[in-house]
């Protein structure tokens, strides 16, 4: 059933027993043209793309537990473009106008809401830096405003621009960013991806990858063996585990990104703000509670939970950002696995297999990624050659020495 | 207005003294002992908020901190403000003032509750199916308004005026939970000489026992008498991490109404425990029903502790609905006290046991194998609705018998606490006869040390009345429509969660995460079981199988301040000054942030601004000289017998035959190529060498340098110390440097001769001991004076003296900047970015190729590094001869394009330039050696592209004739 | 917060540490005749592993010496800590 307010009032009446499951809770088939390892916003955007503009709907989409189960479920939902490098920019760029109109083109809601990303910047030297991001983004086509103190602080309230250590002296804002519902991302790639006859599998973990010469065959499955014809990795946080599986090595390791939010408050932030000194940024949900995210613990990690010191220096940038929050009450916290590359960039594209592919490395960045990244690797599988998008993303910038290193920290993955 | 509901006797309160407090603008009193939530009760005030979404009426449903509804507001609008906090955890102190939030205009009439009228409409997750046209009325209308109703309370405005502390602690034994479980665990490890902490959130010790009739709590006083036991109240355990590290909350001051000013509001409590105790208790779990969240409505045992903790007659007639026997003991309890118990509504179809026999005794009438199939009542319960259980566990279309009370109780079992215990990664396991999670098998990691005693172990033997046998019933039949809620302060029904399974959301945290279900500042504690347990019954799966709940930290929120502590204001990090400070302090210096250090940017006259200060002082250096206090620069002593093979392999240029008494230059890249950090370095003596570092480098190189001796030359014999603060550093350039240090120098030739360009000498100057080298970064003659830090303000002093009447200034950071842009000298970090090769900045000069391998050099020959393409360093010089460009600008080829117009490159440093009499500017474009006398382009938003040339970036002296002054 | 069995100086908090990730990284003894791929490797590739990873720390906020750690990646459970130099031992649950 179509989701639209006419329906929801019918439904209203009806005492809302008329809905439909959003997707099929489909069960293998022996054998897909294509199938897509991972049920999170990217895998789901895969597929979606695929039967969508490539025509190929002959999909599974192998999910090891519950769809958005990963990282899509434990971000802090920040949606943005302003990068800095050719290599990235159009991509995301691309990827926010595929924000701008998902919730129409999906039928479902996602509630993207462009209330404007706000970086914030303490010295001249970090204004430079700033000024030649968004003059960057601004000849790539996405939109920049580099703002000095006074316009940031008639844009947010509450800032203490006085710390002795990072007095803000203005702020590269990208209007057009914001945030958005990320279980509905996931959610309503799937519901739009099951209508086109994708198949979506949840509860079928992956367990390794039949192969014959330079191909693989068929999936091996909790749920079975399930030929494929060509077989798609969207496992941010896993990725270098189910790539071993393949027989591949990445460059990259897996790190724990927490996150936290507030006990609900009436609207008292209305931007995404960035203190990038600090490793602190902060939102407030359309729920109510203050969204807050930090730095990685630093370590390799797998464990889906952070620990103290982290918690302890995100606070401690929320106090120095806007000293009022010291008696606001930290509700929850939680941990996301990321996939950290040495260069800081994803990797999208053909892997050394002749019909294995990938999107992930996402480091920090994965959910705005989302559309994109479903959309290019989509064009990848499909053509077997990767889109101009996505080319600079390709696994072999590591051997050739292009690396796409927007913070200039060089090969190790927990600086950033 | 007096304490109308106040028992005659009884109770843990102070009844000799008197509290008054005001709530919603009204006055009430109470005694010391009282929470707001009991004090309320005892002035008859049920009512006390509104619900998340549809506004319901709210009161106060338990006596502890899982408190889903009774959240206010404290002190409103003042600095201290305090949103969202559990009424039922806030001692009562003289003058506090609190707000029931989320309504308006008012408590009792609030326009909200049409939510609540219009509810068929607003089903969990409604928001995903609608508001999506037209486009723009997501963000300007739908979503602000959305944003409005939702949140709870009204975060402060002002900075928080308190204070927080940190503690740290060691303990063999940490005992969380002071209730008879864990008093005996702390007596049982003090007694044999353990370091214990015993720890409980109340503000006093006695737990569960603390709710009983005439409660006594044994063992106090051994407690306190044992050395090594401390006991800490008031204190919450909030977290429980890795390797047996667990976070404790002590709210200090909050329950006090004049507080002393030296104490913290609240202190973190850090501890390190060789062995945790959990003696978390168990939380009594609402039942859901028809109108289970009316004001009235409240867990029995929260019953029980307010009437005989703090005295309170709860009503005049209570109705219990249990599936256990705990809620039998709350029953008699209000039967004591006077108030009538109409009945007690039990699932069971045939109760008996002791406290069965006792409710008859008593003449309490039981209605066995029935249920309250919904309530009414508009702002406070009024009625039951009883109806008996028919085989199939239906009511079979009987509408019920009304049961009249302004009370019910309600016991639908007890969730053993074991939050903590499943932060510290210990699995849960659902148990059947306690329909509840328990603590599972030896699953722990070996650091976490761990053991769970009483209720939190699943052992109710402590309990008067234990909730066994229990008949799990999880969604009760209902006589009408109506809400019965699962997670009441977000608002999810039964039926929000069949909505859920309806539409394909079968993974319970699907559900969890579509009717948001668990999700409020009570996380869950009073809701999750059910949900799992209705969701499974949808499914028929059993429990087990749906699911279970990670408990993430923190067990209860936990302010900022206090995970902040110190850390916040001039606090919040580390602010370097130079022993020089206050003489760039005296002289008007503005200061600059470079790393953590302040430096002196630029040092304005009367009346100048930015510009005027740097262009005058850009001229004096040059024309006179000038003085830069550079001790920022990292200095690393390295000695040792390998200290030259340990320069060769680190930098990309030669140190076999740098001879004692001289410097060079030299650069580090990473060993993927890129530059990491460059400086001049000194020869001491042969094995004994003083390296500079950039300023905000100085810290990380060490780092590494330390990382590769140790790692991956262990063979090499050299040793590193930082040095940089053990040095004062000022630069003395231009072309009277010489003359200006000459009378304050001995035992050091200073001509040209004795001491050429790129050497060192140990000198006295001023009469300190120091050393000096004739290194320059600003293309004149310059000697770089270094003395003990301590001497630094008076050697610049004595230095100044002579200085200053010669046209000598004092300059800064933006005048260094200049100054050696003029010269085309890079400042790692601004014109490289961590992808910048020394190729690209074409200092091929200074990589070996001979030497043998350093660091870097295998990197830099990866086959796109050494392609034409990329970007290079260039000088750029406007055509105009009078716009200076904008740091951060991108160069592209064409005067005209459309977006996305390809770049060529950026501006990293751009300068009017006094002394090369027009603007400068440094750029990295592609393929930019080869581009030297092209014309290229710099967008500017909203201006016309402005026309540069490619020049060397080289602008003054390019001879370097001052150098040698 | 880990609690890190310093080899010099016994165990400590967590914070007193940096990790320098992976472990028994070998730079490649002839650089000049690595191909790019061995390069690559050497810079870029690393071991992930869901369990027990060898990895390098630094007691940076203390004896500032580099030591290795076996922690397993799931459970935080550190299995062993041995000095720079030494081969990684058998560890295992």
């Amino acid at each position: 059933m179509r989701y639209s307010i006419i329906n929801v009032l019918k439904q209203g009446l009806a005492g809302q027993k008329g809905w439909q499951a959003a997707w099929r809770d489909a069960t293998p088939k022996p054998q897909y043209d294509v199938v897509i390892v991972g049920g999170g916003g990217h895998g789901l955007a895969t597929a979606y793309y695929l039967a969508k503009l490539h025509g190929i709907t002959n999909v599974a989409v192998l999910e090891k537990g519950w769809i958005g189960s990963g990282n899509t479920g434990r971000n802090t939902t920040i949606v943005r473009s302003n990068y800095l490098l050719p290599g990235n920019e159009p991509f995301y760029e691309h990827s926010l106008k595929l924000w701008e109109g998902m919730s129409r083109d999906l039928n479902f809601n996602v509630m993207f809401s462009q209330r404007g990303v706000l970086n914030l910047c303490h010295s001249d030297a970090q204004r430079d830096a700033y000024a030649r991001r968004g003059n960057a983004m601004l000849m790539m086509g996405a939109d920049a405003e580099l703002l000095d103190a006074d316009q940031v602080r008639r844009m947010v309230r509450g800032l203490d621009f006085q710390n002795p250590r990072f007095p803000i002296t203005g702020g590269l804002l990208q209007r057009r960013g914001g945030t958005a519902r990320h279980d509905a991302v996931a959610w309503g790639y799937a519901r739009a991806a099951s209508e086109l006859g994708v198949d979506i599998i949840q509860n079928c973990e992956v367990t390794g990858f039949v192969r014959d010469d330079d191909r693989i065959t068929a999936v091996e499955t909790s749920r079975g063996r399930i030929a494929a014809g060509k077989v798609g990795l969207a496992v941010a946080g896993h990725s270098s585990l189910l790539a071993e599986m393949a027989g591949i090595r990445l460059p990259i390791e897996s790190h724990v990104l927490q996150a936290f939010v507030s006990e609900g408050l009436k609207p008292w932030i209305d931007t995404v703000v960035t203190f990038g000194a600090g490793h602190f940024y902060i939102s407030q949900s359309d729920k109510g509670g203050l969204v807050f995210g930090g730095d990685i613990d630093g370590y390799a990690s797998y464990a889906q939970r952070g620990n103290l010191p982290v918690v302890e220096h995100v606070a401690a940038g929320a106090v120095a950002l806007f000293p009022a929050l010291g008696r606001v009450r930290l509700l929850r916290s939680w941990g996301g696995v990321m996939d950290m590359t040495p260069d800081g960039s994803p990797i999208i594209g053909k892997l050394p297999i002749g019909n294995l592919y990938m999107t992930g490395g996402w480091c920090y960045g994965g959910f705005k990624a989302t559309p994109a990244s479903g959309w290019c690797l989509a064009h990848t599988i499909a053509n077997d050659a990767p889109h101009a998008l996505n080319e600079a993303m390709s696994l072999e910038r590591f051997a050739r020495g292009r690396a796409i290193d927007e913070r200039g920290a060089g090969p190790r993955p927990n600086l950033h | 207005m007096s304490q109308a509901f106040r028992l005659g006797s009884g109770g843990r309160i102070d009844r000799s003294a008197s509290l008054r407090f005001r709530f919603d603008g009204q006055s009430f009193q109470g005694h010391p002992g009282d929470t707001l939530a009991s004090a309320l009760l005892a002035n008859g005030v049920h009512l006390v908020g509104r619900s998340f979404k549809y506004h319901r009426p709210r009161g106060i449903m338990t006596a502890g901190s899982e408190e889903p509804n009774a959240l206010v507001q404290l002190a409103p609008a003042k600095a201290r403000t305090e949103p969202n906090v559990r009424a039922t955890v806030v001692e009562l102190k003289n003058g506090l003032v609190a707000e029931s939030q989320n309504r308006w205009p008012s408590l009792g009439f609030d326009l909200g509750q049409l939510n609540d009228v219009l509810s068929p409409l607003f089903p969990a997750g409604f928001y995903y199916k609608t508001f999506m046209w037209p486009k723009a009325f997501w963000e300007r209308v739908y979503e602000p308004r959305i944003r409005a109703i939702a949140g709870l309370g009204v975060a402060p405005a002002k900075p928080d005026p308190d204070r927080y502390l940190h503690r740290h602690a060691h303990c063999d034994v940490l005992v969380v939970g002071g209730g008879p479980a864990g008093i005996a665990a702390a007596l049982e490890a003090g007694r044999s000489g353990k370091r214990v902490i015993l720890v409980d959130e109340q503000a006093e010790l006695g737990g569960g026992l603390l709710a009983l009739p005439d409660a006594a709590v044994e063992g106090l006083d051994e407690l306190a008498a044992l050395p090594e036991v401390r006991v800490l109240t008031r204190t919450t355990c909030t977290g429980y991490y890795d390797h047996n590290y667990l976070v404790m909350l002590e709210r200090v001051t909050d329950h006090l109404a004049e507080p002393d000013p030296d104490l913290p509001r609240q202190r973190l409590w850090r501890v390190r425990a060789g062995e945790v105790v959990l003696a978390t208790g168990a939380l009594e779990r609402p039942l859901v029903f028809r109108g289970n969240d009316r004001p009235g409505v409240m867990l029995a045992s929260a019953a029980r502790a307010y009437v005989n903790r703090w005295a309170v007659r709860l009503g005049s007639r209570a109705v219990v609905f249990t599936n256990n026997d705990t809620a039998y003991a709350a029953a008699f309890d209000l039967h004591r006290a006077g108030i009538e118990v109409g009945c007690i509504v039990d699932v069971r179809p045939e109760p008996k046991g002791k406290l069965v026999a006792e409710a008859r005794e008593l003449g309490i009438r039981i209605r066995a194998g029935s249920v309250v199939t919904g309530t009414e009542g508009p702002l406070r319960v009024n009625q039951a609705v009883v109806a008996p259980l028919d085989q199939a566990g239906g009511i079979g279309g009987y509408l019920g018998t009304v049961e009249p009370c302004d009370l019910l109780l309600v016991s639908g079992g007890w969730n053993p606490n074991v939050g903590l215990f499943s932060q510290a990664r210990g699995r849960l396991r659902f148990d059947d006869a306690l329909a509840a999670f328990v603590t599972g098998d030896a699953s722990l990691p070996r650091e976490q040390r761990l053991r769970s005693v009483g209720g939190a172990a699943g052992d109710f033997s402590g309990f008067d009345a234990p909730p066994t046998p229990l008949l799990p019933i999880w969604a009760v039949p209902s006589d009408r429509r109506g809400k019965a809620f699962v997670d009441f302060q977000n608002d999810v029904t039964a039926k929000d969660l069949g909505l859920a399974l309806t539409e394909g959301l079968r993974s319970i945290e699907h559900v969890k995460r579509f009717t948001t279900t668990g999700m409020g500042t009570d996380q869950g504690k009073t809701s999750n079981v059910n949900a799992l347990a209705i969701v499974a019954e949808t499914l028929a799966k059993p429990v087990a199988e749906v699911g279970t709940t990670t408990f993430r930290p923190p067990y209860v929120p936990v302010t900022f301040g206090a995970l902040v502590g110190h850390s916040r204001g001039d606090l919040f990090d580390v602010e370097r000054r130079t022993a020089m400070h206050d003489l760039a302090v005296a002289r008007g210096a503005v200061f600059e942030d470079v790393g953590n250090w302040k430096r002196a940017w630029y040092f304005p006259k009367p009346g100048e601004d930015m510009h005027a200060a740097v262009v005058r002082e850009t001229r004096q250096v040059r024309e006179a000289g000038g003085i830069l206090d550079a001790s920022t620069l990292g200095k690393i002593d390295v000695q040792g017998r390998d200290a030259r093979t340990f320069l060769n392999r680190v930098y990309t240029n030669a140190w076999s035959k740098l001879a004692p008494g001289m410097c060079r230059y030299g650069l580090m890249l990473r060993d993927d190529g890129m530059v990491y950090d460059d400086g001049v370095t000194a020869c001491l003596d042969d094995r004994h060498f003083h390296m500079t570092t950039t300023t905000g480098g100085a810290p990380r190189v060490l780092a590494w340098l330390e990382d590769l001796l140790q790692t991956e030359w262990p063979e090499l014999e050299v040793y590193l110390t930082s040095v940089t603060e053990q040095w004062a550093t000022m630069a003395v350039n231009g072309p009277l440097a010489r003359e200006i240090l000459a009378p304050l120098v001995e035992d050091c030739d200073l001509a040209a001769e004795a001491f050429p360009h790129m050497a060192w000498r140990a000198a006295r100057i001023a009469g300190v001991q120091g050393r000096i080298f004739r290194i320059s970064f600003t293309g004149e003659l310059a000697f770089e004076v270094n003395v003990p830090a301590d001497q630094g303000a008076a050697v610049l002093a004595a230095i100044l003296e002579v200085a200053e009447p010669r046209g000598v200034t004092l300059y800064g950071t933006e005048t260094m900047h200049v100054l050696r842009a003029e010269k085309g000298f890079i400042i790692v970090g601004q014109e490289t970015d961590g992808t910048t090769t020394p190729i690209d900045l074409g200092m091929d000069w200074i990589v070996a190729k001979k030497k043998g391998d350093f660091i870097g050099k295998r990197g830099l020959e990866r086959p796109d590094l050494v392609a034409g393409d990329r970007k290079q360093l260039v000088g750029l010089l406007t055509k105009d001869q009078k716009t200076v460009l904008v740091e951060g600008a991108q160069v592209v080829a064409t005067p005209t394009g459309r977006v996305p117009w390809p770049m060529l490159g950026h501006v990293t440093s751009a300068y009017a330039s006094p002394n090369a009499g027009r603007p400068i500017a440094l750029a990295l474009v592609a393929g930019g050696h080869a581009r030297h006398g092209q014309t290229l382009w710099v967008p500017m938003p909203g201006k016309r592209p402005i026309p540069v040339e490619i020049t060397a970036p080289v602008f003054f002296d390019p001879e370097n004739k001052r150098l040698h002054g | 917060m880990l609690l890190i069995p310093c080899p010099h100086c016994g165990p400590r908090a967590e914070v007193e540490f940096r990790c320098g990730g992976e472990a028994h990284v070998v730079r490649p003894a002839e650089p000049e005749s690595a191909s790019d791929e061995v390069w690559r490797d050497y810079l870029f590739v690393r071991k992930s592993p869901k369990g027990v990873h060898f990895e390098r720390w630094n007691h940076a906020h203390g004896c500032q010496r580099w030591f290795n750690v076996a922690r397993d990646t799931v459970s935080d459970e550190i299995l062993a800590v041995y000095r720079m130099g030494e081969a990684p031992p058998e560890v295992g649950r």
